[in-house]
């Protein structure tokens, strides 16, 4: 085990690495470069392959070719190159291709900034692209995470054929942390589904997400939704730092969560009882969980780098059993500790301890 | 008794869709028995485009991949790039590659990635009902260029063999047509030379086959096949683009 100070874009970069990704197809964007630079110089090393694509529109079907080939295999870029890739992510999610995507986000909509945000919640978590299909979301909340979710990514995909994307800000991305990296993984692309040519097989492996004739839609729609339950029922991450005895959870996730963690430090020497509520999936959201704290009287505040969007799944969580009150950040700057322990003040009972 | 024909093996025995007439059955078959000719079919993998052949993994018995319209060449990228033993195809119409994928396709042949494309230029979106298409002639009437194209307002075709011999990377470029049973030969040895040339790891290469699509010319087959001749070969010589020096284009 090697301890080593990492910016989180290295972090996210290292940890595929050291999951046996040795595919890696992108273009340039702010403020995830340090990415596709890292594993510029790092794939070559252990025999992989670098590609900078014509576009992200390439890239991404550049990740649908090599990850349909039965290979680990990576794309990262931030909102505007993220939009231009949900055609292929669309794509992926209805063949059934494993891969991991990074979305280091910045400020939008249209260019927007490159400010940090978390308003790619909706785009991550809703589909954003065409039909119903559902990406596993993850969102690390410290460089150690972004090096242990992507290796948690990489084997998720395999495990379930499906695309992972991993959801992190531009703060994340640039942040030096200490992290712990696991040893070197290798990983052959042999997969019994994956396009290699027949190699003597009988029968020729297809991937491909048409369904035009008779009831084949259907039939993959029903085998994509049964997958999505079972990911669902499994995959629910998330942690619950003092919510049990708190009287009111704040709920943040990625950057917000490391503001919300200090603001709740302060009030919690003030005797206050309040707790952090971190979904680690942002799909699958982690809403028994949320449904049951509700159902024992707990207040929730919503802290997001966005006018609204992780909000809405609390609300669905708790479904009218508790009040949910929201803050949010829209000037693509990150809330200060003092903002968020002055929210949560306001929403506490007036001198009471807790 | 030596066998001088036989079904290809690279085909399976599924009848296809195309309309009577439609020259893309003649292509598969070109490209199946280059497959044959060339022992590949066990490490042959085809990008199936959208566009009339969007079920060419149907009729093709090798592993294949369904790109999204236009994608195919970034989709075939990727599999070569992790299988660089593998002969890698795709199979893309005009609108297909002209058009929608003209990045794609560009960037690949710049990039002179290893893989082999068949191109079919039939002048239409045959699939969607006869619009117009990046190569639709001067004149021509299609749905969306109902008076006949007109180059005043809508440009002019593009000339996909040229556009790419402008370009380093291209190791074999090369446009053929189907239309009578000679050029049908001399067809099929392109697309052979053009998969030879990918298993000599030469580069780039890309093969325009000139294709029928009588159903939105709104023709029989057999005027079809005189429209090739008499209006797209003048717009569309036929040749080799590009080829190494030890290649001749005499046989094209
Ligand atoms: C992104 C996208 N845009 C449009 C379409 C609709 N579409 C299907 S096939 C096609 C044109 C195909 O024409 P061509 O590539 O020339 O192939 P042909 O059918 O003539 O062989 C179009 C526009 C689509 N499937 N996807
Ligand atoms: S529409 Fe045209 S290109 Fe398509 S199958 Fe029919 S004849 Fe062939
Ligand atoms: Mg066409």
């Amino acid at each position: 085990m090697e301890r080593v100070m990492m910016k989180g874009n290295e972090a996210l970069a290292e940890g595929a690495i050291r999951a046996g990704c040795r595919f890696f197809f992108g273009y340039p964007i702010t403020p995830q470069n340090e990415i596709p630079e890292y594993m510029a110089r790092r794939l070559p090393e252990v025999g992989g392959v670098f590609l900078q694509a014509e576009s992200e529109v390439s890239a991404i079907n550049m990740v649908y070719g090599a990850g349909g080939a039965g290979a680990r295999v990576l794309t990262s870029s931030s909102g505007p190159g993220i939009s231009l890739k949900l055609e292929g992510i669309s794509y992926i999610a209805g063949a059934q291709v494993p891969c991991v995507i990074v979305n280091v986000a910045r400020g939008g909509p249209g260019l927007g900034g490159l400010t940090p945000s978390q308003a790619d919640y909706f785009q991550a978590t809703k589909g954003g692209g065409h039909g119903d299909y559902r990406l596993l979301v993850y969102a690390p909340g410290n460089a150690q995470e972004m090096v242990d979710l992507m290796g948690l990514a990489f084997d998720k995909a395999e495990e379930y054929r499906n695309p992972v994307m991993i959801l992190t800000d531009a703060i994340m991305g640039q942040m030096m942390e200490p992290v712990v990296l696991p040893p070197l993984r290798t990983v052959t692309a042999e997969q019994p589904w994956a396009t290699t040519g027949k190699q003597g097989r009988k029968k020729p492996n297809l991937i491909n997400s048409l369904g035009i004739v008779g009831e084949e839609l259907e039939r993959i729609n029903i085998e994509l939704q049964a997958k999505y339950d079972r990911m669902a029922a499994a995959e629910a991450r998330y942690e619950a730092d003092g919510t049990a005895e708190a009287d009111l959870i704040v709920v943040a996730y990625g950057t917000s969560s490391r503001v919300a963690r200090s603001a709740i430090a302060r009030l919690r020497q003030e005797g206050k009882k309040v707790g952090l509520f971190r979904p680690v999936t942002l799909w699958p959201f982690p809403q028994a969980v949320l449904a049951s704290l509700a159902a024992d009287g707990k207040r929730f505040l919503v802290v997001e780098m966005s006018a609204g969007q992780l909000v809405e799944d609390v609300i669905l969580a708790v479904n009218d059993r508790a009040k949910v009150s929201f803050f949010g950040k829209l000037n693509g700057t990150v809330p200060t500790v003092r903002e968020v322990y002055d929210r949560i003040r306001s929403l506490l009972p007036e001198g009471g301890e807790g | 008794m030596k066998k001088i024909f036989a079904y290809p093996r690279a085909l399976t025995q599924k009848r296809t869709h195309y309309c009577p007439g439609c020259t893309h059955g003649i292509i598969h078959r070109l490209v199946a028995e280059a497959i044959d000719d060339l022992d590949i079919q066990e490490r042959t993998i085809g990008i199936a485009p959208v566009g009339c052949a969007v079920l060419a993994y149907d009729y093709f018995d090798l592993d294949f991949q369904e790109a999204a319209h236009g994608r195919a060449p970034a989709v075939a990228t990727g599999i070569k790039r992790v299988h660089p033993e593998a002969i890698v195809f795709s199979y893309q119409g005009d609108g297909d590659l002209a058009s929608i994928g003209m990045a794609e396709i560009i960037h690949a042949a710049a990039r002179g990635e290893k893989i082999t494309v068949i191109f079919v230029n039939n002048t239409v979106y045959g699939m969607t009902g006869g619009q117009m298409a990046p190569t639709t002639l001067p004149g021509q009437k299609t749905t969306t260029s109902p008076y006949g194209r007109d180059t005043a307002t809508v440009g002019y075709p593009i000339r996909v063999c040229e556009l790419l011999a402008t370009l380093d990377g291209p190791a074999y470029l090369a446009r053929v047509s189907v239309h009578d049973p000679a050029h049908i030969v001399r067809a099929g040895k392109a697309i052979r030379q053009a998969f030879a040339m990918q298993m000599a790891g030469k580069g780039f290469s890309l093969v325009e086959v000139l294709s029928s699509c009588p159903t939105n010319w709104g023709m029989t087959p057999v005027q079809a096949l005189s429209w090739i001749k008499e209006k797209m070969i003048p717009y569309y010589p036929l040749g080799v683009f590009r080829a190494p020096e030890e290649v001749t284009g005499d046989d094209v």
